[in-house]
């Protein structure tokens, strides 16, 4: 079965980590990793794990005799809406790690067999990879007129873009939970915890729901839901039950399910504690995985 | 007379006391209260969910009226007050407060968690060009010490902040404590923007601290009518003016005004006085954010756990404001050891 060859542009944690779980692949192949600044040390790691490393940017990477079948973007927004249309032309798939979404969402265990021909993939956000696919096993049972989630990470693990933007987050995991998750209305808060040591990844999901929900329906569902993520996200667990509460007046008379996650990391570049970075990076790796199998297989 | 520097109160009745109403505020209540607060001389009238901006939620609580009608109505009853909001970055975002200034809001105050001041950036540039007046919320402010916080709020200052608190979120700075902090700040940015205080009675030390605060240079300080906020409530506005009144430092709030709202407006629509009870005292004790009261009340009937180790344990595991979901984490966790130890 032939791999498919992949690029990563943007050699910063995410890119460092996805580099990490790429090597492991047996159907994906790193062509390369590409940056900007000579003195990146993701750059320098991947030299150091035998991957071609440039700091001149796409214009190297395009100008490659053999370019690559896929490039992951780990840069940042502008850089990748700058860098689609690049790609686009070159016949390259990109699989975009940015909240730039030049291309449709792509959540793995929800949609992602319908868009496999799709020439570029949004990966959405960390807490929308974390609590999208919840949303959409409960959407899945009952209808869903509103969900909402928390996603709590560690200081340490929101770098500087994520910081100088955190509306991005919050309005682009909304608008996810609502396209991709199947809720009418979505809402999506981000919690920054300084504590030392650092908390693992937490993120709550809280999904409306009908009075007479059949809730052992949702919850098996749920349960299953939890099982095909940690295929790919080994460290993703249920804290407890789904818990299922009546309505209530301060809730406007909505009853609720509410489940409670943890993302631990596969600790590949960053520790354990940056579930967020992982659950990213193991979700693309998941996408550029099952492009591969699909292109072997056609 | 002694000449002292005026200082500005803000009230915060109608934001920090969203949590002790549950969010339940009407339109007729918000009215009542602006219009007295107005009357007696108060310059800033902070309206909004108590969590901020977007708080309206399952997390938090869902507001019984929208935030921006709520805005609408406090600008349309007040005649010479300025209406502020709250905004958290990671729950509120620009739109939200682009919609408050459209409803009239003429001041934002944006808060973080007292070592995160740099996620608010994007929201002082957008108050700034939308012509607020801005104020910087360095919130649970005892978590890091009195050099970090003022590094923190000149983060907050650099990206457009006319004004930096010091936030006791969990009314857990003794005496000593907050006057540490507010002198960090004053030394740091006092020379380019105000320091303000916003105190919580946990340990019954809002007011003391308020002092301090005005004594080591604060300029602004938060209160709260009948101490109306979250856990044992608010520094209570009307005794800050009483008090300021005796010091010879000048509020511009008539100290028979503040009593009649506190008194007339405000008590007869509360169901419970803010009170220093077990659980608020062990959020004081345990450095645990005040907001998290009622939930872990709510928590603590649910699931058959008391609320006060819920809060001890919250305070231990060092969760910050917004993260009400633990809260429930944590009582399914006590829970479930009960269980074991049966």
């Amino acid at each position: 079965m032939g791999k498919l060859s992949a690029a990563i542009v943007g050699p910063g944690n995410i890119g460092t980590d996805l580099l990490v779980k790429l090597l492991r692949s047996d159907l994906v192949e790193v062509h390369s990793m590409v940056g900007v600044d000579p003195a990146s040390d993701g750059l320098a790691r991947a030299r150091e794990l035998g991957v071609p490393a440039s700091a001149e940017g796409v214009d190297w990477l395009l100008a490659r005799p053999d370019p690559p079948d896929l490039v992951f973007e780990a840069t940042s927004a502008k850089a990748h809406l700058a860098n689609a249309p690049r790609y686009a032309e070159a016949g390259i798939t990109a699989v975009d790690l940015t909240p730039a979404a030049a291309g449709p969402f792509v959540c793995p265990p929800v949609n992602l067999d319908t868009l496999s021909d799709a020439p570029n993939l949004n990966m959405i956000t960390c807490g929308g990879q974390a609590t999208i696919p919840i949303v959409h096993a409960v959407s899945s049972v009952v209808p869903v007129p509103y969900a909402e989630i928390v996603a709590s990470i560690a200081s340490r693990s929101a770098g500087p873009g994520t910081r100088a933007n955190i509306d991005e987050f919050t309005e682009t995991t909304a608008r996810a939970i609502e396209s991709v998750g199947g809720a009418a209305r979505g809402k999506a808060i981000i919690i920054l915890n300084p504590v030392s040591p650092p908390m693992i990844m937490r993120d709550t999901v809280f999904c409306a729901i009908p009075d007479d929900a059949d809730t052992a329906a949702i919850a098996a569902s749920i349960e299953r839901m939890v099982a095909e993520v940690a295929a790919y996200v080994p460290g993703y667990t249920l804290r407890a039950e789904p818990q299922f509460d009546e309505p209530r007046d301060i809730w406007n008379g909505m009853a609720r399910v509410a489940v409670f996650l943890e993302v631990r990391g596969n600790g590949d570049h960053l520790p354990p504690w940056a579930g967020n970075l992982d659950i990213m990076t193991a979700a693309a790796a998941r996408v550029g995985e099952r492009l591969a199998g699909g292109k072997a297989a056609s | 007379m002694t000449g002292q520097d005026k200082i500005r109160i803000t009230d915060s009745t109608l934001r920090d006391g969203s949590h002790a109403m549950a969010h339940r505020f009407t339109e007729g209540q918000v009215r009542g209260v602006v219009h007295a607060l107005d009357r007696a001389g108060v310059e800033v009238i902070e309206v909004t969910h108590g969590d901020g901006l977007g708080g309206s939620s399952f997390n938090y609580g869902f507001s019984l009226e929208d935030d921006i009608t709520l805005v609408a109505a406090a600008v349309d009853e007040a005649e010479r007050a300025k209406i502020a909001v709250l905004l958290l970055p990671g729950l509120g975002t620009v739109a939200d407060l682009r919609r408050a200034h459209d409803a009239g809001a003429s001041v934002a105050r944006i808060a973080t968690h007292c070592t995160e001041a740099d996620v608010s950036l994007q929201h002082f540039a957008a108050a700034r060009d939308l012509g607020m007046e801005t104020v910087g919320f360095l919130m649970l402010s005892h978590r890091v010490g009195p050099a970090e916080l003022a590094r923190q709020a000149r983060i907050m200052v650099d990206g457009g902040a006319e004004c930096v608190y010091v936030v006791d979120s969990a009314g857990a700075l003794v005496l000593g404590d907050a006057q540490e902090r507010i002198s960090a700040l004053v030394e740091e940015i006092g020379h380019e923007a105000q320091v303000g205080f916003h105190g919580h009675q946990n340990l019954s030390l809002g007011v003391a601290n308020s002092v301090l605060a005005q004594q080591n240079g604060a300029r602004q300080i938060d209160g709260a009518l009948c101490a109306l906020g979250a856990g044992a409530g608010n520094s209570p506005t009307e005794v800050l003016v009483a008090t300021f009144e005796r010091l010879g430092v000048p509020t511009g709030v008539d100290v028979q005004g503040a009593l009649a709202a506190a008194d007339e407006v405000v008590k007869p629509f509360l169901d419970r006085l803010p009170f220093a009870d077990r659980g608020a005292i062990t959020q004081g004790y345990a450095g645990v954010y005040s907001s998290f009261l009622l939930h872990a009340e709510r928590a603590a009937e649910r699931y058959g756990v008391p609320a006060h180790e819920i809060l001890q344990k919250v305070g231990e595991a060092g969760y910050v404001g917004g993260q009400e979901d633990m809260i429930i984490d944590v009582a399914l966790e006590l829970a479930a050891e009960r269980e074991r130890a049966s």
